[in-house]
Protein backbone atom coordinates (compact mmCIF):
# COMPACT_ATOMS: atom_id res chain seq x y z
CA UNK A 1 0.00 0.00 0.00
CA UNK A 2 1.26 3.48 -1.20
CA UNK A 3 2.40 5.72 2.24
CA UNK A 4 1.58 8.96 2.66
CA UNK A 5 5.02 10.87 1.95
CA UNK A 6 5.23 14.87 2.64
CA UNK A 7 7.44 17.25 2.15
CA UNK A 8 7.84 19.99 4.01
CA UNK A 9 9.25 23.48 3.11
CA UNK A 10 9.57 26.15 5.40
CA UNK A 11 12.69 28.09 3.86
CA UNK A 12 13.33 30.55 1.40
CA UNK A 13 14.81 29.94 -2.21
CA UNK A 14 18.46 31.16 -3.16
CA UNK A 15 19.68 32.23 -0.02
CA UNK A 16 20.44 28.69 1.01
CA UNK A 17 20.26 25.51 -1.42
CA UNK A 18 17.49 23.04 1.05
CA UNK A 19 14.66 24.86 -1.32
CA UNK A 20 16.12 23.80 -4.57
CA UNK A 21 17.63 20.58 -3.08
CA UNK A 22 14.03 19.49 -1.55
CA UNK A 23 12.87 19.82 -5.14
CA UNK A 24 15.18 17.47 -6.47
CA UNK A 25 13.95 15.38 -3.87
CA UNK A 26 10.10 15.43 -4.85
CA UNK A 27 10.98 14.66 -8.57
CA UNK A 28 12.88 11.16 -7.71
CA UNK A 29 10.22 10.09 -4.82
CA UNK A 30 7.40 10.93 -8.02
CA UNK A 31 9.01 7.80 -9.53
CA UNK A 32 8.05 5.70 -6.40
CA UNK A 33 4.06 6.02 -6.58
CA UNK A 34 3.80 7.26 -3.13
CA UNK A 35 0.58 8.95 -2.05
CA UNK A 36 2.70 12.40 -2.65
CA UNK A 37 1.58 16.09 -1.22
CA UNK A 38 4.31 19.30 -0.51
CA UNK A 39 3.50 21.43 2.15
CA UNK A 40 4.53 25.46 1.61
CA UNK A 41 4.57 27.20 5.54
CA UNK A 42 6.47 30.41 6.81
CA UNK A 43 9.16 31.93 4.33
CA UNK A 44 8.46 28.46 2.03
CA UNK A 45 5.67 29.86 0.07
CA UNK A 46 8.03 31.76 -0.91
CA UNK A 47 9.69 29.60 -3.05
CA UNK A 48 6.09 29.57 -5.31
CA UNK A 49 6.54 33.59 -6.16
CA UNK A 50 5.67 34.62 -9.49
CA UNK A 51 8.65 37.04 -11.37
CA UNK A 52 11.75 35.10 -9.75
CA UNK A 53 14.68 36.18 -12.06
CA UNK A 54 17.76 35.19 -10.81
CA UNK A 55 20.08 36.13 -13.86
CA UNK A 56 22.20 39.01 -11.28
CA UNK A 57 22.54 36.34 -8.39
CA UNK A 58 24.63 34.00 -10.46
CA UNK A 59 22.20 31.30 -9.43
CA UNK A 60 19.72 28.58 -11.95
CA UNK A 61 16.07 30.10 -11.25
CA UNK A 62 14.48 27.08 -10.74
CA UNK A 63 11.34 28.19 -10.12
CA UNK A 64 9.83 26.64 -13.59
CA UNK A 65 10.06 23.59 -12.44
CA UNK A 66 7.55 23.73 -9.31
CA UNK A 67 4.75 24.55 -12.81
CA UNK A 68 5.66 20.85 -14.14
CA UNK A 69 5.07 18.98 -10.59
CA UNK A 70 1.74 18.13 -12.18
CA UNK A 71 3.64 16.21 -14.90
CA UNK A 72 5.02 14.31 -12.59
CA UNK A 73 1.55 13.50 -10.91
CA UNK A 74 2.42 15.31 -8.12
CA UNK A 75 -1.20 17.41 -7.42
CA UNK A 76 -1.48 18.37 -3.61
CA UNK A 77 0.36 21.41 -2.46
CA UNK A 78 -0.50 22.57 0.36
CA UNK A 79 -0.30 26.43 1.36
CA UNK A 80 -0.71 27.44 4.92
CA UNK A 81 -2.79 30.63 4.53
CA UNK A 82 -1.89 32.63 7.84
CA UNK A 83 2.08 32.44 6.48
CA UNK A 84 0.97 33.82 2.74
CA UNK A 85 -1.12 36.54 4.75
CA UNK A 86 1.79 37.47 7.42
CA UNK A 87 4.09 38.30 4.32
CA UNK A 88 1.82 40.65 2.86
CA UNK A 89 0.76 37.80 -0.17
CA UNK A 90 -1.80 36.38 -1.73
CA UNK A 91 -2.83 33.52 -4.33
CA UNK A 92 -2.28 36.02 -6.98
CA UNK A 93 1.29 36.62 -6.00
CA UNK A 94 2.22 32.49 -6.61
CA UNK A 95 2.32 30.71 -9.56
CA UNK A 96 -1.04 28.84 -10.39
CA UNK A 97 0.00 25.39 -10.41
CA UNK A 98 -2.28 22.77 -12.32
CA UNK A 99 -2.29 19.21 -13.07
CA UNK A 100 -4.27 17.34 -15.72
CA UNK A 101 -7.00 14.36 -14.24
CA UNK A 102 -6.74 11.56 -16.93
CA UNK A 103 -9.68 9.93 -15.43
CA UNK A 104 -11.84 13.36 -16.37
CA UNK A 105 -10.95 13.66 -19.33
CA UNK A 106 -7.44 15.26 -19.06
CA UNK A 107 -9.65 18.07 -17.04
CA UNK A 108 -7.14 21.39 -15.77
CA UNK A 109 -7.41 21.22 -11.81
CA UNK A 110 -6.01 23.56 -9.22
CA UNK A 111 -2.82 21.75 -7.05
CA UNK A 112 -2.87 24.55 -4.84
CA UNK A 113 -4.97 24.14 -2.23
CA UNK A 114 -5.00 26.75 0.46
CA UNK A 115 -5.74 26.17 4.27
CA UNK A 116 -6.03 27.53 7.32
CA UNK A 117 -3.57 26.26 10.23
CA UNK A 118 -6.12 23.98 11.69
CA UNK A 119 -6.82 22.08 8.45
CA UNK A 120 -3.02 22.10 7.52
CA UNK A 121 -2.19 20.66 11.01
CA UNK A 122 -5.43 17.90 10.50
CA UNK A 123 -2.85 16.93 6.81
CA UNK A 124 0.47 16.98 8.78
CA UNK A 125 -1.19 14.98 11.55
CA UNK A 126 -2.44 11.82 8.38
CA UNK A 127 1.14 11.79 6.86
CA UNK A 128 3.17 8.44 7.52
CA UNK A 129 6.36 10.16 6.43
CA UNK A 130 7.19 13.43 7.02
CA UNK A 131 10.09 15.11 4.43
CA UNK A 132 12.02 18.35 6.54
CA UNK A 133 13.83 20.61 4.44
CA UNK B 1 10.86 -1.41 14.89
CA UNK B 2 12.61 -0.13 11.75
CA UNK B 3 13.88 3.28 11.76
CA UNK B 4 15.49 5.53 9.50
CA UNK B 5 17.28 8.41 9.32
CA UNK B 6 18.20 11.39 7.06
CA UNK B 7 20.85 13.59 7.95
CA UNK B 8 20.98 17.15 6.41
CA UNK B 9 24.03 18.99 7.61
CA UNK B 10 27.59 18.44 7.78
CA UNK B 11 29.86 17.73 11.04
CA UNK B 12 30.85 19.77 13.40
CA UNK B 13 29.23 23.09 11.86
CA UNK B 14 26.09 21.95 13.51
CA UNK B 15 24.74 19.58 15.97
CA UNK B 16 22.56 17.48 13.79
CA UNK B 17 25.83 14.62 13.48
CA UNK B 18 26.43 14.38 16.65
CA UNK B 19 22.55 14.27 17.79
CA UNK B 20 22.36 11.75 15.26
CA UNK B 21 25.25 9.67 16.73
CA UNK B 22 23.98 9.57 19.89
CA UNK B 23 20.19 8.51 18.31
CA UNK B 24 21.71 5.98 16.69
CA UNK B 25 23.42 4.16 19.10
CA UNK B 26 20.02 4.71 21.54
CA UNK B 27 17.47 3.15 18.85
CA UNK B 28 20.52 -0.14 18.08
CA UNK B 29 20.86 -0.40 22.38
CA UNK B 30 17.21 -0.61 22.66
CA UNK B 31 17.12 -3.52 19.95
CA UNK B 32 15.78 -1.65 16.87
CA UNK B 33 17.08 -1.52 13.56
CA UNK B 34 18.41 1.18 11.70
CA UNK B 35 17.67 0.61 8.06
CA UNK B 36 19.54 2.89 6.75
CA UNK B 37 21.22 6.79 7.52
CA UNK B 38 20.59 8.69 4.20
CA UNK B 39 23.38 11.97 4.24
CA UNK B 40 22.16 14.95 1.98
CA UNK B 41 22.17 18.79 1.54
CA UNK B 42 25.78 19.54 3.67
CA UNK B 43 25.24 16.22 5.23
CA UNK B 44 27.41 14.41 2.54
CA UNK B 45 30.66 15.96 4.34
CA UNK B 46 29.44 13.52 7.04
CA UNK B 47 31.67 11.10 4.99
CA UNK B 48 34.94 12.58 3.92
CA UNK B 49 37.65 10.75 5.16
CA UNK B 50 40.13 13.59 5.13
CA UNK B 51 38.76 15.51 8.24
CA UNK B 52 41.99 15.43 11.07
CA UNK B 53 39.56 16.89 13.83
CA UNK B 54 42.13 18.01 17.24
CA UNK B 55 43.09 15.06 19.17
CA UNK B 56 41.19 16.33 21.83
CA UNK B 57 37.64 16.39 19.68
CA UNK B 58 35.15 13.55 18.65
CA UNK B 59 35.75 11.88 14.97
CA UNK B 60 32.69 12.23 13.52
CA UNK B 61 33.52 10.31 10.14
CA UNK B 62 35.34 7.67 12.60
CA UNK B 63 32.16 7.15 14.77
CA UNK B 64 30.07 6.52 11.54
CA UNK B 65 32.50 3.74 10.69
CA UNK B 66 32.28 2.20 14.03
CA UNK B 67 28.99 1.97 14.44
CA UNK B 68 28.97 1.03 10.59
CA UNK B 69 31.50 -2.06 11.60
CA UNK B 70 29.63 -2.70 14.49
CA UNK B 71 26.21 -2.84 13.20
CA UNK B 72 26.54 -3.25 9.65
CA UNK B 73 24.99 0.16 9.02
CA UNK B 74 23.98 1.02 5.65
CA UNK B 75 25.03 4.77 5.19
CA UNK B 76 24.07 6.39 2.30
CA UNK B 77 25.71 9.66 0.89
CA UNK B 78 23.57 11.18 -1.98
CA UNK B 79 25.28 11.22 -5.20
CA UNK B 80 24.06 14.43 -6.08
CA UNK B 81 24.52 16.44 -2.98
CA UNK B 82 27.97 15.06 -2.49
CA UNK B 83 28.97 15.41 -6.55
CA UNK B 84 28.02 19.18 -5.95
CA UNK B 85 30.21 19.56 -3.00
CA UNK B 86 33.65 18.01 -4.10
CA UNK B 87 32.73 14.28 -2.18
CA UNK B 88 33.32 11.56 -4.52
CA UNK B 89 34.50 7.88 -4.33
CA UNK B 90 37.06 5.74 -6.64
CA UNK B 91 34.23 5.15 -9.17
CA UNK B 92 33.43 8.27 -9.90
CA UNK B 93 36.56 9.75 -9.75
CA UNK B 94 37.67 7.46 -12.45
CA UNK B 95 34.06 7.90 -14.64
CA UNK B 96 34.68 11.82 -13.71
CA UNK B 97 38.59 11.76 -14.32
CA UNK B 98 39.24 13.43 -11.01
CA UNK B 99 42.57 13.33 -9.48
CA UNK B 100 41.13 12.50 -5.77
CA UNK B 101 38.38 10.85 -3.91
CA UNK B 102 37.63 10.80 -0.35
CA UNK B 103 34.75 9.06 0.54
CA UNK B 104 35.65 6.89 3.40
CA UNK B 105 35.22 3.30 3.85
CA UNK B 106 31.40 2.22 5.38
CA UNK B 107 29.94 4.67 3.30
CA UNK B 108 28.17 4.25 0.06
CA UNK B 109 27.30 6.33 -2.64
CA UNK B 110 23.92 6.17 -4.39
CA UNK B 111 20.83 8.34 -5.35
CA UNK B 112 18.02 10.06 -3.52
CA UNK B 113 16.00 7.24 -4.46
CA UNK B 114 17.44 5.53 -1.88
CA UNK B 115 15.99 8.12 1.21
CA UNK B 116 12.39 7.26 -0.48
CA UNK B 117 13.09 3.69 -0.51
CA UNK B 118 13.73 4.33 3.04
CA UNK B 119 10.65 6.25 3.88
CA UNK B 120 8.44 3.61 2.08
CA UNK B 121 10.46 0.32 4.07
CA UNK B 122 11.52 2.03 7.59
CA UNK B 123 8.69 2.05 10.35
CA UNK B 124 10.16 5.67 11.34
CA UNK B 125 11.97 8.31 9.48
CA UNK B 126 14.02 10.97 11.54
CA UNK B 127 15.52 13.85 10.09
CA UNK B 128 18.06 15.69 11.46
CA UNK B 129 19.58 19.45 10.63
CA UNK B 130 19.55 23.04 10.67
CA UNK C 1 -2.79 9.16 14.84
CA UNK C 2 -0.30 11.28 16.41
CA UNK C 3 3.22 13.17 15.50
CA UNK C 4 6.37 13.58 17.52
CA UNK C 5 7.31 17.24 17.00
CA UNK C 6 11.55 18.07 17.36
CA UNK C 7 12.28 21.64 17.27
CA UNK C 8 16.73 22.23 17.38
CA UNK C 9 16.06 26.20 17.51
CA UNK C 10 16.34 28.34 20.19
CA UNK C 11 12.68 30.60 20.29
CA UNK C 12 14.94 33.73 20.74
CA UNK C 13 16.71 33.35 17.33
CA UNK C 14 13.74 31.58 15.08
CA UNK C 15 9.97 31.13 15.05
CA UNK C 16 10.38 27.46 14.38
CA UNK C 17 9.05 26.68 17.94
CA UNK C 18 6.16 29.14 17.03
CA UNK C 19 5.64 27.30 13.70
CA UNK C 20 5.47 24.08 15.41
CA UNK C 21 3.06 25.09 18.28
CA UNK C 22 1.03 26.34 15.37
CA UNK C 23 0.56 23.08 13.54
CA UNK C 24 0.84 20.23 16.51
CA UNK C 25 -2.59 18.91 17.65
CA UNK C 26 -3.97 18.29 20.78
CA UNK C 27 -2.46 14.98 22.25
CA UNK C 28 0.83 15.21 20.10
CA UNK C 29 4.28 15.32 21.16
CA UNK C 30 7.00 18.16 21.53
CA UNK C 31 10.47 17.50 21.88
CA UNK C 32 13.11 20.13 22.53
CA UNK C 33 16.54 19.28 21.34
CA UNK C 34 19.95 20.58 20.77
CA UNK C 35 19.13 24.81 20.99
CA UNK C 36 15.51 24.24 21.01
CA UNK C 37 16.18 23.32 24.86
CA UNK C 38 15.96 27.02 25.77
CA UNK C 39 12.63 27.25 25.09
CA UNK C 40 12.09 24.99 27.79
CA UNK C 41 13.76 27.09 31.04
CA UNK C 42 11.36 28.45 33.42
CA UNK C 43 10.68 32.45 33.95
CA UNK C 44 11.79 33.01 30.00
CA UNK C 45 9.51 34.98 27.56
CA UNK C 46 8.38 32.20 25.88
CA UNK C 47 7.16 30.01 29.08
CA UNK C 48 3.83 30.98 28.91
CA UNK C 49 3.23 29.56 25.72
CA UNK C 50 4.45 25.81 27.06
CA UNK C 51 2.70 26.54 30.21
CA UNK C 52 -0.73 27.88 28.77
CA UNK C 53 -0.25 24.64 25.81
CA UNK C 54 -1.72 22.13 27.94
CA UNK C 55 -2.89 19.77 25.41
CA UNK C 56 0.18 19.18 23.71
CA UNK C 57 2.93 16.85 25.83
CA UNK C 58 6.48 18.80 26.28
CA UNK C 59 9.67 17.24 26.83
CA UNK C 60 13.04 18.20 26.27
CA UNK C 61 16.35 16.19 25.55
CA UNK C 62 18.35 15.99 29.19
CA UNK C 63 21.56 15.68 27.58
CA UNK C 64 21.04 18.86 25.33
CA UNK C 65 19.76 20.99 28.46
CA UNK C 66 22.63 19.83 30.65
CA UNK C 67 25.55 20.69 27.66
CA UNK C 68 24.00 23.99 27.98
CA UNK C 69 23.85 24.26 31.36
CA UNK C 70 20.24 24.87 31.85
CA UNK C 71 19.09 21.74 33.51
CA UNK C 72 18.36 23.21 36.86
CA UNK C 73 16.23 25.74 35.61
CA UNK C 74 13.91 24.06 33.49
CA UNK C 75 10.38 25.04 33.80
CA UNK C 76 7.65 22.20 35.63
CA UNK C 77 5.92 19.32 33.86
CA UNK C 78 8.39 19.16 31.30
CA UNK C 79 9.74 15.89 30.98
CA UNK C 80 13.33 15.16 30.67
CA UNK C 81 14.49 12.65 28.22
CA UNK C 82 17.49 11.01 27.47
CA UNK C 83 18.41 9.55 23.62
CA UNK C 84 16.83 6.21 24.75
CA UNK C 85 13.74 8.78 25.42
CA UNK C 86 14.24 10.15 22.31
CA UNK C 87 14.00 7.08 20.91
CA UNK C 88 10.80 5.46 22.86
CA UNK C 89 9.30 8.64 21.44
CA UNK C 90 9.68 8.15 17.93
CA UNK C 91 8.36 4.57 18.41
CA UNK C 92 5.28 5.83 20.11
CA UNK C 93 3.95 8.26 17.66
CA UNK C 94 3.21 7.43 14.20
CA UNK C 95 5.38 9.64 12.47
CA UNK C 96 8.10 12.08 12.66
CA UNK C 97 8.01 15.82 11.79
CA UNK C 98 11.42 17.80 12.64
CA UNK C 99 10.63 21.87 12.38
CA UNK C 100 14.13 22.74 10.99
Amino acid sequence: MAKKFMYVNRKPPYGTIYALESLEVVLIGAAFDQDVSLAFIGDGVYQLTKGQDTKAIGQKNFSPVYSALGDYEVTKIYIEKESLEERGLTLDDLQHLVWEDEDDDWAEKDSIRLVSRAELADVLDDQDVLLSF
Amino acid sequence: MKIALQINEGPYQHQAADSAIQFTKAALAKGHEIFRVFFYHDGVNNATRLAIPPQDDRNITAEWVALQKEHNLDLVVCIAAAQRRGLIDEDEMNRQGKDANNISEGFRISGLGQLIEAGIEADRLVVFGA
Amino acid sequence: MSLLHTVNKSPFESNTFDACLNLAKSGSTVLLIEDGVYAATTGNSVADKIKNTTDINFCVLGPDAQARGIEGKLAEGIKVVDYEGFVDLVAEHDAVQAWL
